[in-house]
């Protein structure tokens, strides 16, 4: 699934910058506000869906090499939060669905788990 | 004997949210500025992070020091703090000793020893209660070598 795809799906704000989102493509989701969790099942290329919007949830993508995060229950992360997702290359939205209609959406979509 | 190549110390501060992940960000840019295999860079990080991550929620202070050798990358961390009674059952996912608060922070459910184990090649932890932790971790650049 392209990201401008999900973008409408989830109806998303984009809040990184200079993105063509139809170049990105995902199939793979990771769905938790813990970040150890995360981490441990680690794949590569996927879309992280979280409710954590501290610095440290960039940084878990940046580690697990997540090409993008959708902050859900209208969560944004601050500025420079956002701007360390930039620099990083890991694109940022957000959306005010919670996570079982996100991961339910993205399901119908036929995108797949991992945790 | 393996030969050391680079060797960096970090200091890590405990409670200090704000800062935390910024040694293991680093580390990942010296990696990759190595070009080195993006597996063994990934494995490497989640190793750093969630030991950087264990200091910043459990200890007061500690020292990370990342080495390069010819044949693996490997942490060393000795941290001041409250040290780990039983080891064996901080192994075991999902035990912790986080409150609520770590939690809402993302960390503190019981998958930081166990992804630094997972992702290790050789792990070695020992603790002092009430003074401190030592962690060392190593993770082979040639996962086919012999250990």
């Amino acid at each position: 699934m392209r990201l401008d795809e999900i973008k409408n799906a989830l109806q998303c704000e984009i809040l990184t910058k200079n993105n063509d989102l139809s170049l990105v493509e995902v199939d793979t989701v990771l769905a938790s506000d813990g970040m150890s969790e995360i981490l441990a099942s680690p794949h590569p290329g996927a879309l992280m869906v979280t409710g954590l919007t501290n610095i440290q949830s960039v940084m878990t993508a940046n580690f697990a090499d997540i090409k993008a995060i959708v902050y859900i229950r209208g969560k944004v992360p601050n500025e420079n939060t956002v701007s360390f997702a930039q620099q990083k290359g890991i694109h940022v939205m957000a959306t005010k669905l919670g996570m079982f209609d996100v991961c339910g959406l993205l399901r119908q979509y036929g995108m797949k788990g991992v945790i | 004997m393996a030969e050391e190549l680079f060797r960096k110390a970090f200091t890590i501060y405990g409670g200090n949210f704000s800062r935390a992940g910024e040694s293991s960000t680093e580390i990942k840019e010296i990696l990759k500025g190595l070009h080195i295999d993006n597996t063994i860079i990934r494995r490497s990080v989640i190793v750093a992070f969630e030991a950087e991550m264990n200091v910043v929620m459990y200890a007061s202070t500690a020292t990370l020091n990342f080495i390069i050798t010819d044949e693996d990358i490997c942490f060393e961390i000795l941290d001041q703090g409250p040290g780990i009674a039983d080891i064996e059952q901080a192994m075991q996912e999902g035990f912790s000793t986080a409150d609520d608060e770590l939690r809402a922070m993302g960390f503190g459910f019981g998958m930081g020893l166990p992804n630094i184990k997972k992702n290790s090649d050789h792990l070695l932890i020992e603790s002092d209660v009430g003074k401190g932790t030592k962690l060392s971790a190593r993770i082979r650049l040639n996962p086919d070598a012999s250990p």
